[in-house]
Parts: C-alpha cells; sequence; structure tokens
C-alpha cells in the first residue's frame, strides 16, 4: 500500500491563512488579538490586498503584530497609529491602510489622533482592541475599565471620585461626520468571530473605496490582566464587558 | 529652458514655494507663531491641484511630526514646520524617525524661551535640535540658513540629506528669517518622484509587499544585542555624516587676527558689524556654519592655532559656544555675547562687542 493510497485526501475545510506567519505568537492563551489577526490576515488574503496592505501597529500588546502579519508594517509611537496612517493613507490613496490599536493606544494617549483623523475621514480602517486593561505593562487602569473592576492601578476596584469614568470612545466616534462605519463586536464564539470578519472586511472595503474612515471595536478577553483563566474570561466579557459595551452596528453609511 | 522665478518673499514664504518645487510630496503642520505663513503659503497655493503634494492642517505638533514619521516611513518626501514650543513637542516623533531611520524634515522658525516665551526671534534651541532633542543616542541634521534665499535653497538640500542617511533633517531657522522679505531666486520645478523611483530608491519603505518580502519600520527590539548592534550602527552613520558633510561659509578670514562665529540671523547682523569694524582696521573675520549638526569642528579647531581669539556670537545665553570650546581645547580664548527672550543685538551694538573683545 503506497502512502497515497493509506492517506485518503478530505475535502479541505480550514487552513492556516498564507498571510500569518510561522512565529510562536507571545500572547497569553485565551487572549483575543490571535484570533483578531488570523482574521485580518484572512481578509488581507481574500481580498487580493498583500501587495498594497499598510499596516500601522501600535505601543502595546500588539506591538508585535507585524512579527505575525506578513504585510509592510509601520510601528507608530504610543496613540499616534491614527496620524501616522493619515499620511500614509493620503501619499498612498490606492493602499489598505488600517490601524491595529489597544484601548490604551486608542481612547487615552491618542484620544485627540483618534477623533480627529476619524473627524477628518481619512480612509483608514481602525481596529479597536477593547480588553479594559493596559496588558503589556501587566494589567493597569485603562480607560475603559469598568467601575469597581480591580487593576494593578486600582487595586480596590475602580470607583468615580478617585478615577473618573470608563470612556466609550466608539459612541463619540460614531457621532463624528468623517465616520462611514462604526461597530462593536468580539470574538467569544464562532458566530461573533464571524460577525468581526464581516465588519473589518466591510472596514477594509471602505478604505479602499474612499468611503471615509471605518472603526471597529473588538471587545476583548485579557485572561492575564484580569487574572481569570481563560474559560473564565470569556464568561467574565460576556457577563461585565457586553452590558457596558453592547455589541453591533452603531453606524454604517455604507448600506 | 524655463527661467528661474525672483519674488519679494519672506522667509516663510520662500519655504513654501521651495518646498513645492523640490517635490515635496507631503506638508502637515499646525499653526504657531512665527512660522504660520509656512502652511498659509501652502494652503494658497493648493499644490494638491499641480504637483499632487499633500497638505494637511494637522490636530497638534504631535500628530504633525507622526504625520511625517508615516509618509516617511513610505519612501515619500514629507515636511512639517513649527517654532520652538511646537518643536519641543515634536520630539516623540523625532526620535521615533531617528531609530526606525525614517527620512523627514522639520523647519523650526525659533522663538525666545523657555516655556511658552515670546514670539519674537531667538536661538534657544541649538541645544534641542544639535543634541537630538529626544530620548536616546541619536543626532538629527541641523542646517542653519540666514536669509530668505536659504530658506528657499536649503529645503532640497534637507530632503537630500535626510533620504541619503535615512535620518531626520532640521532646517534652524528663526523669526528674523522667517518674518523679513528679501529678495529670492526660486528653485526650478523638480517632479515628484514615481512610485517605480521610490520603490527603487527607498526598498526599505513600506510601500506594499510587491516582488519583495515585508518591510517592518520599527525602533523597538527587546533583544539588547540587536538593539546595541543598532546603536552601533547609527553611531557609524553619525561619523560618515561628521567626515562627509560640515558646511560653512568663510568671510574675511584670511588675514583675520580674531575669528567670529555665528550662524542664521546673528551672522547676518555680525557681518554687516564686521564691515564696519574692518573700515577701523580691526582685522575680523567670520565662520559661519550652514550645519550645526556635523558641526564644523576641524575648521574651528584650525582657526584656534592661527587666531588671537575666538568670539561667538548667538542669539541665546551661549548655546554654539560650547561646541566651539570642544573644538578649540583651550588653544586660544573663546568669548560669547548674546541676547535672549527675544531681544536681537543691532549692528551698531556688535560693533562695540568686537571693538571691545576683538582690538
Amino acid at each position: 500500500m503506497t502512502r497515497e493510497e493509506f492517506i485518503k485526501t478530505a475535502p479541505l475545510v480550514y487552513k492556516k491563512p498564507t498571510l500569518l506567519n510561522d512565529t510562536p505568537m507571545h500572547y497569553c492563551p485565551g487572549c483575543s488579538h490571535g484570533v483578531v489577526h488570523k482574521l485580518i490576515a484572512e481578509i488581507i488574503e481574500e481580498m487580493g490586498l498583500t501587495e498594497r496592505a499598510i499596516g500601522i501597529s501600535p505601543v502595546g500588546c500588539a506591538v508585535f503584530a507585524y512579527n505575525y502579519i506578513d504585510i509592510d508594517w509601520i510601528e507608530a509611537a504610543h496613540g499616534r497609529a491614527p496620524a501616522v496612517a493619515c499620511a500614509a493613507k493620503r501619499l498612498h490613496p490606492d493602499h489598505l491602510v488600517f490601524t491595529y490599536q489597544g484601548d490604551g493606544d486608542l481612547a487615552c494617549i491618542g484620544t485627540a489622533e483618534t477623533i480627529h483623523t476619524l473627524n477628518r475621514g481619512d480612509d483608514i480602517a481602525v481596529i479597536f482592541i477593547n480588553n479594559a486593561i493596559y496588558g503589556m505593562t501587566g494589567g493597569q487602569m485603562a480607560p475603559t475599565t469598568l467601575m469597581g473592576m480591580k487593576t494593578s492601578t486600582c487595586p480596590y476596584g475602580r470607583q468615580a471620585d478617585l478615577h473618573g469614568f470608563p470612556l466609550k470612545l466608539t459612541e463619540i466616534v460614531a457621532q463624528l461626520e468623517g465616520t462611514c462605519y462604526v461597530t462593536r463586536q468580539s470574538v467569544h464564539n464562532v458566530s461573533a468571530i464571524n460577525k468581526t470578519k464581516r465588519a473589518i472586511r466591510k472596514a477594509f472595503q471602505n478604505s479602499m473605496e474612499h468611503r471615509g474612515a471605518s472603526l471597529v471595536e473588538v471587545v476583548s478577553t485579557c485572561s492575564s490582566g484580569w487574572k481569570t483563566t481563560p474559560v473564565e474570561a470569556n464568561q467574565w466579557m460576556e457577563e461585565h464587558m457586553f452590558p457596558f459595551y453592547p455589541l453591533g452596528d452603531l453606524k454604517d453609511n455604507t448600506k | 529652458m524655463e527661467e528661474q522665478e525672483i519674488r519679494l518673499l519672506k522667509g516663510n514664504e520662500a519655504i513654501a514655494l521651495a518646498a513645492i518645487r523640490c517635490g515635496c510630496d507631503g506638508y502637515f503642520g499646525y499653526p504657531i507663531t512665527p512660522q504660520s505663513e509656512i502652511l498659509e503659503t501652502l494652503a494658497l497655493e493648493k499644490p494638491w491641484e499641480t504637483t499632487g503634494m499633500v497638505v494637511v492642517q494637522a490636530e497638534s505638533e504631535l500628530a504633525s511630526i507622526n504625520m511625517v514619521y508615516g509618509g516617511g516611513a513610505t519612501g515619500k518626501r514629507v515636511m512639517t514646520s513649527s517654532s520652538s514650543p511646537g518643536v519641543a513637542l515634536m520630539q516623540e516623533g523625532i526620535t521615533y524617525m531617528a531609530g526606525a531611520e525614517i527620512p523627514g524634515v522639520i523647519v523650526n522658525v525659533q522663538r525666545g524661551g523657555p516655556g511658552l516665551g515670546t514670539i519674537q526671534a531667538s536661538q534657544g534651541d541649538y541645544f534641542q535640535c544639535t543634541r537630538g532633542g529626544g530620548n536616546g543616542d541619536y543626532y538629527v541634521f541641523v542646517l542653519a540658513p540666514a536669509s530668505a534665499q536659504e530658506m528657499a535653497d536649503f529645503m532640497d538640500w534637507a530632503f537630500t540629506l535626510a533620504f541619503r542617511y535615512r535620518m531626520p533633517a532640521i532646517i534652524l531657522s528663526d523669526g528674523v528669517i522667517g518674518q523679513m522679505m528679501e529678495k529670492v531666486v526660486l528653485p526650478l520645478f523638480k517632479p515628484r518622484r514615481t512610485d517605480e523611483e521610490i520603490a527603487r530608491e527607498c526598498p526599505w519603505a513600506a510601500t506594499g509587499r510587491k516582488n519583495r518580502r515585508n518591510n517592518i519600520l520599527t525602533s523597538l527590539s527587546l533583544d539588547p544585542q540587536w538593539m546595541e548592534n543598532h546603536n552601533l550602527h547609527l553611531q557609524e552613520k553619525y561619523r560618515k555624516i561628521r567626515e562627509c558633510e560640515v558646511r560653512y561659509e568663510e568671510t574675511l578670514t584670511e588675514d583675520a587676527e580674531h575669528l567670529i562665529v555665528a550662524f542664521g540671523s546673528a551672522a547676518r547682523i555680525a557681518e554687516n558689524a564686521i564691515e564696519t569694524c574692518r573700515e577701523r582696521d580691526i582685522r575680523v573675520g567670520m565662520l559661519r556654519p550652514l550645519t550645526l549638526w556635523p558641526f564644523p569642528t576641524d575648521a574651528i579647531r584650525q582657526y584656534s592655532e592661527k587666531v588671537k581669539s575666538i568670539l561667538c556670537i548667538e542669539i541665546n545665553a551661549g548655546q554654539m559656544v560650547e561646541d566651539i570650546r570642544l573644538s578649540v581645547e583651550g588653544r586660544c580664548p573663546v568669548n560669547h555675547y548674546g541676547r535672549m527672550g527675544g531681544m536681537v543685538p543691532t549692528p551698531e551694538e556688535l560693533v562695540q562687542v568686537i571693538t571691545k573683545y576683538c582690538s
């Protein structure tokens, strides 16, 4: 019996996207980044944009996104990815230009760059990973940390008089004239992953068709920062994050 | 053949028009006195309709410099302009450009400081610009124009150096040079580079992974040995620049017993004062650095063996004088005269100063 006869070829139902490098990821078990990276790699490949994609990576856990997805990357200073993307897209209008940013990067130190780039209607796509904590630096309070949530810099829980309130930047940018598509998704189960994939694909299409700025928030887990197991993180996210950060489209002018 | 256009222009206007003419791909800036005419002139000229140059009024100097970082990372000739406190805000982007080896041009039309300071001219940013300015071990090119004409002429030079060495270049002007009107012969139009030319000349740029491996522009590595090697590579580049790119101008130095060293608007005023002093038989000449970094260390060291003394004239409390003293290493006396806070010395004042120190 030959090898070919012994091993029967089954129909291909799933494969790793070719743009995803064979590099061990530094992300923790249960982290959402890996899933979103895979979706981005798949979408760029499916849309045939490999030769025209420029990704802008942030400061935070996703700073090394450039090690995982095989496209051209520019690593931005903390919070400045939208400004970097603005110039890249205006100077290369036929390219796909997207940023990939966490909550500290996008909604705290880079609030001005985020709001003004999206308000100018720069034709970029912003992928916003919101896990309500600073993961890379070891679990400090983020602008999106929920009330009462414990982090290393609010160890007794976030309270309004000490720390102010969690910021819903996605709701803010949905109000801006320059955005054409603003949505909030998650990747905690297969159905959510499929929806997020559709959302990112739409955001990338908007960039290529010069429809204005798009933002896809992905409500995400950080089991290390939240000090939970990966399974508990998914449950905690559904119980606590989704009521405050409800999933769904906030704006879609492309319909 | 296309004839050169001659116009009466402010230094700020000259630099804006020169940018369009030297194939600049993009300008990103934020208003601040005394340099807002650069953005205003570009807005009026609408180069996006002619050469295709992009012009964006950013939300801050921080955004401006990061737009320059992004544009330069894709191989485009991009620039920003600001004045002293705005340039302080840009230091984050400048050190990132130095680290990731991204070219770009920053025009600094200096005003008095520290802090919000004043809107009048100063040369108080010599340290800020020639010492890198941000975190880490790096330098940037610092070119010092002394006229509206040089504002125009230095534009293409700055881009050439920035791309030759993949690093930022600062044109260090000041409120006097930026605001005064002079006759300017504008450079001839040079087309913007095509995408093919950029792909050929900047194989490192993030332009889309076409027919090559992917490019990553970053200043980050968590491997200390890699990062030390990267620093050694940068230091080797700076050594080569010090060897090859120093430029300066000498005036009446052949028989000079005393040497004035001054740059930018201080040099313009000193030039006037030197003429008067020469009429009074004070044998004084001037060395004017055109590059403040790389600094003309060797030239000044050679003069220090010939002249009786060196007088540094600046519009600050004494910044370039430190580089002069490091060059002279005690071979001759080095004196300094400066004004601050937006006060600019008059030629008569400098005649008295030169008479005091040089006779």
